[in-house]
Order: structure tokens, then sequence, then C-alpha cells
């Protein structure tokens, strides 16, 4: 039995404005390491509801969440905060880099924010996986001077940079074209298969989708098919 | 904690929008230096005016007043003790205007250390004789060098000099508009009529100008022993002592204390000029109003300018908080944001408020009243600088406060959902 790195219990939530509305409904599954799953279901069925509350970004929820067998539900922000920095790492839909910093100074953020290596050893990390993902090229260029694709790329990059338990993917390839988002699914799959990292990726791509390990289908905010 | 990253995120972000923080920091800087020479150049008249009273004001005065005495004989006599005795029309006799022992005073005025210095003086009440006009004017004996010392005499001298009344034999200093009603140049002789009638000559050494035109007019000094032998007293007679304290806040005190040890009347600074007191707190409070004002209106421009910055930025912050930062840097981010616009428009400010202060301290400002300033007065008080970069400090914080609460408090979720 392999180890479970994300373990969602009973998550309810609903929306209380104006009337209530319950989006997530007695959610239950884990994830082990080293997992590559994919999220899917309908427009409004809750997947990112979910994600985001799986995040640990919205905290208003009933349940409990762990991470890496730690109960997170009930934690102070700044502690949350700290571990997202630590064991979460995020592709966004779009890819919120810093247009004030260079490729390498947007991955090497969330690492010198957790402040466990020295600012060099960091700026070595950074060059690692940019060089993983074939981008090392674009290092010191300007976040808002490279293409769309490489953009994403660089996202994942920062998602890497303080080796996270799990990465979460809120349907990164959702603004990309079929050869980008190729890349960008390949990268996602090389890191599972070589790297042993978990990932979980909201898609409403089947095809994307298909071809991951384990997929959740949700409906209605229930999970349908696990 | 990362106090490194915070500083160097807070700075990309001032870099990046470097000309609204350009603007933000020119209303800082503006303020500050507008709050400097305002304050310079206000503090400097207030003292150039008090100066003209109060420098020349002795901090306690010693001197013997001409009053009826207050015990009379008959509340004395043994056979009216307890009756009411009401005695009209009582009349001062007897008494002496000099102060009397002044060498053993004097004596015990140089041990005191509170006492910075003192210095001598007697007056003498005379008429100028000009052909068949008789002026009347006032004759200060004083010690020259005491007086230099302590009352900054010689910068009044106009023409002359004043150390020469101490040299030269039956000399005197005139009143400026004194000397030009008597026609008088310096190296000319005067003669003098004394109440007790006798005529003297008194060879004019120098002008005097204290920049109150009324008093020029009727004062002029001669050395103690002139006037003592115009006179006609022994060389103990003094009239007056002029005390200057170390502090001069505790003129008051001391007063009362010379009053009971040396039986003389003395009056202390505060009670006899109090005016200028309230004439310079309320020119100054005037002076700090008008730059906090400046200083509070430059506050609201950071404020929007911030209030700006973070409705632009609401990506990157939602961003730096997905990634791990917390409320809490964030808000420090946009506070050292605030700061540093004042710190740095304040610091600028501070500069260019000494310069356009020291420019004001080079405008000629000649006036009859004040022969010994030339410039425009400027105060350079250290005091100043530092209550103008405090002040800069703590209103871009609380200018900064605001919209840095406001950016620690986005949701990162709603911001990233609703892309």
């Amino acid at each position: 039995m392999s180890e479970i790195i994300l373990e969602a219990r009973h998550i309810n939530k609903s929306f209380h404005d104006p009337v209530t509305v319950p989006v997530l409904t007695d959610i239950t599954f884990s994830i082990n390491k080293g997992e590559f799953v994919s999220l899917t279901g309908k427009s409004g069925c809750g997947k990112s509801t979910l994600l985001y509350i799986l995040s640990t970004m919205d905290t208003d929820y009933e349940g409990e969440l762990l991470i890496d067998n730690e109960l997170l539900t009930e934690k102070k922000e700044a502690a949350l905060a700290r571990i997202r920095n630590e064991k979460i790492g995020f592709v966004f839909q779009f890819h919120y880099l810093l247009n004030e910093f260079n490729v390498l100074r947007n991955v090497m953020l969330p690492g010198l924010k957790l402040n466990k290596y020295p600012e060099k050893e960091v700026e070595h990390r950074a060059m690692e996986k940019l060089k993983v993902l074939g981008i090392d090229h674009l290092a010191f260029k300007k976040a808002n001077l490279i293409s769309g694709g490489e953009k994403q790329r660089v996202a994942i990059a920062r998602s890497l940079i303080n080796d996270p338990h799990v990465i979460m993917g809120d349907e990164p390839t959702g603004n990309l074209d079929k050869k980008n988002s190729d890349i960008v699914f390949d990268i996602f799959k090389q890191l599972a298969n070589e790297f042993n990292q978990t990932l979980l990726i909201v898609t409403h791509d089947q095809s994307f989708a298909e071809r991951t390990n384990r997929t959740i289908e949700m409906e209605d905010g229930r999970i349908i098919n696990q | 904690m990362n106090s490194k990253l915070i500083f160097s995120i807070a700075k990309s972000l001032l870099v990046a929008r470097w000309r609204q923080t350009l603007i933000a920091a020119i209303g800082v800087t503006f303020s500050i230096t507008m709050f400097i020479t305002l304050l310079s150049f206000m503090t400097g008249l207030n003292d150039l005016l008090d100066g003209l009273i109060l420098n020349r004001t002795p901090h306690i005065r010693l001197y013997n007043e001409v009053k009826p005495s207050k015990t009379q004989p008959v509340n004395k006599a043994a056979e009216y003790k307890d009756y009411y005795n009401f005695i009209s029309s009582i009349k001062s006799g007897g008494s002496r205007q000099e102060i009397y022992n002044t060498g053993a005073i004097m004596q015990a005025l140089k041990k005191d250390s509170r006492v910075l210095g003192f210095s001598p003086k007697l007056i003498a009440q005379v008429f100028y004789n000009e052909g068949a006009v008789d002026i009347t004017g006032v004759i200060n004996g004083i010690d020259v060098l005491a007086e230099n010392k302590l009352f900054h005499f010689n910068d009044y001298i106009t023409a002359g000099s004043g150390i020469d009344i101490s040299r030269v034999p039956n000399s005197i200093v005139l009143g400026k508009g004194l000397a030009e009603k008597l026609l008088a140049e310096v190296g000319d002789v005067v003669q003098v009529t004394t109440s007790k009638g006798e005529r003297f000559q008194l060879r004019v050494v120098g002008y005097f100008q204290s920049g109150i035109a009324e008093l020029d007019k009727v004062q002029s000094y001669a050395s103690v022993s002139t006037v003592q032998k115009l006179l006609g007293k022994p060389g103990n007679y003094i009239t007056d002592i002029q005390i200057k304290m170390k502090d001069i806040n505790i003129a008051p005190a001391v007063a009362a204390e010379y009053r009971q040890l040396f039986r003389a009347d003395a009056e202390d600074i505060q009670t006899a000029n109090s005016q200028f007191e309230t004439g310079s707190s309320i020119r100054t409070l005037i002076s700090y109003t008008v730059g906090i004002t400046l200083l509070i209106v430059a506050g609201f421009g950071i404020y929007n300018i911030l209030n700006m910055m973070i409705y632009e930025k609401m990506d990157s912050i939602a961003i730096l908080k997905a990634t791990g930062f917390s409320g809490r840097d964030v808000k420090r981010i946009f506070l050292i944001i605030a700061l540093s616009i004042g710190f740095f428009g304040g610091l600028v400010g501070l500069l260019l408020g000494f310069s356009l202060s020291s420019a004001i301290d080079q405008i000629p400002f000649n006036t009859a009243s004040l022969p010994t300033i030339k410039t425009y007065p400027i105060n350079y008080n250290p005091l100043f600088y530092i209550i103008g970069i405090v002040f800069s400090l703590i209103t871009t914080y609380f200018a900064g406060w605001f919209p840095a609460r406001k950016a620690s408090k986005v949701d990162p979720v709603v911001i990233i959902r609703g892309k």
C-alpha cells in the first residue's frame, strides 16, 4: 500500500448568497504519492471549487482535509500560506507570472519565500527546473516577453521549485493550442513517471483526462466515479 | 523572516511603476521642503524679533524701586496697634535708588553657579543742550565688557567703537536718533545738564542703534564711572544689576530667592516680557499647522496611488498568496512601498528644504531698525529636520496602512477563478 498524500473526508460546501445552494456534497477520496489524477466533470459541477478547497485557499467548507497526514481544517491563514508554499505547487489556466521580474526570478519566488536554501542554491535549483522543462534559454527574459506556451511552462517550473507533495492544476491547458497542450501534458506525464510527482489536474478536456493514470469524475457536486 | 525578499518585491513594484512612485514622492518632497523652509524662516524671524528685546533684557534685574514704605510709623506704635489706621497721601521718602551693599551682592553672584554673568548699571536722567533747546535723555552707565559679553552691546554700534567709552574719559555713545537730533558726529563734544543742574562735556565715541527708534532718540551709553561722576555719586553707587542666567527658565524662581536674599526688587524676564513668548509660540504653532496640513495632503496622494497600484497588481497579489505568501507578507510589501516613498521623498525634501532656506538666507534684508541684520533670518534647528522626516514617515505609514490592509485581504480564489 503506497503512501497517502492528500485526503478529503466528507467535504461539504454551500454558497449562501442569496439562497443556500449546495455545491459539494460528501466528497471523500484520497490520492497516493506519485499518482497522476485528473478531476473532470461538466462546467459548474464543482470541480474547481473542490480544487480550491484542496488547495487550502478556500477555507469556507465542512469536513476534513489532510495533506501529508496533517489535518489542515481550522488552521490559521499564515499557517496555511506556509503549507501552500512548501507542499503544494499550482498551475492555473492563466500563468500569473509577475511582469516586474524575469523568468528565473519568477520561478525562484516561492523558493525564496520558503527560505530553506540560500539564494544561490534556489537560483541553481530554479535553473535545473527550467532545464528539465527545456526553457532554460528564457531564464533572463522578462516574463511578459515570452509566448503563452512558454509562460505556462515557466508557471510549471515555478510550481516545482519547492519539490511540493502535490501539484494542483486548474485547467492548465485551457488557454493553450493543441501543440502547447501536448507539450504541457507530456511534461506532467514526465514528472509523474520520472520524478514520481503527484499531480491533481482539473480539466474538462476528455482526451487529457483519458491519458492520466486515474480520473475522478464529478457531477452536481458529487463524485460519481473514481 | 524573509525581509530581504519582501524588500526586493516591494522595490520591483516601485520601480515598475516609477512614474506614479515619483509623483507620490514629489508630493512628500514638496510638503517636507515647505515644512522645513516655513519653520526655519518663521523661527528665524521669531528669534530675530524676540532677540530684539530679549537679547538685551537681563533675565533678572535687581534694583530698588522708589515706593512708599509698607509699614507706616502709626502702625508700629504700641497704642494704635489694635486699630485700623487710615492714612492718606503717603509719599515715598528717604528711600534711595541705589542698591545697598553692591560689592557683597556682586561677590555672591560671582559664586552662584546658575548665573552666566552679570553687569552693573546706573541710569542718569539728563538734558542734552543743543543751542537754546534742551532734549531730555537718559545716560546708561555700563560696564562695557560685561555688557558686550551678555547683551551683545557691540552688535548695535553702527559707528565708532563701543569699547572706547571705557578707554576715553568722559566719553559717550549716542543713540542714532539722538545723534541726528544733536547733529553730533563721532569725535564731537556734546554738552549735558544733569537733573541737579550741573553741566558736563562728553565726547561722542560712537553711535548706537537698538532697532527701536523711540529708544534711540533718548538712550545713550557711558561708562559706569562717567555716570557716577555726572550724578556726583561715589564709586559704589549702582542702581541696577542685570543678571543673565545659564537657564532662562529658572529666572522667576531665582528672582524670588534674590528678592529675599539681597532685600532688593528683582524682576524676571518672564514677568517683564510675557507677551513675546505668547507671540512666538503662536507663530510657531501656525507654521507647524501649515506644514502638517501639507503632509496630510501628500498622504492622501500616496493613499490614492497605492490603492491604484493594488487594483493593478491584483493578479500578482493573488499569485503571491497562492504560492505561499501570507496576508501579513503582502501587507508588509505595500507598507514598505509606502514607507520608502515617505522616506526617500522626505529625505529629498529635507535637502531641498535646507537649500531653499539657505537661499532665503542669502536674500538681502536691510532695515534701518535692525542694523545687524543683512539678510533674511533663518533658524537651522536640526529638530525641524528630525520632525520633518518623522512626520513624513508617520503620514506615509498611515496612508499606506489602509491600502496595504486591503491588499492583505485579497482573496486569491476570487481573483484566480474570475479569469
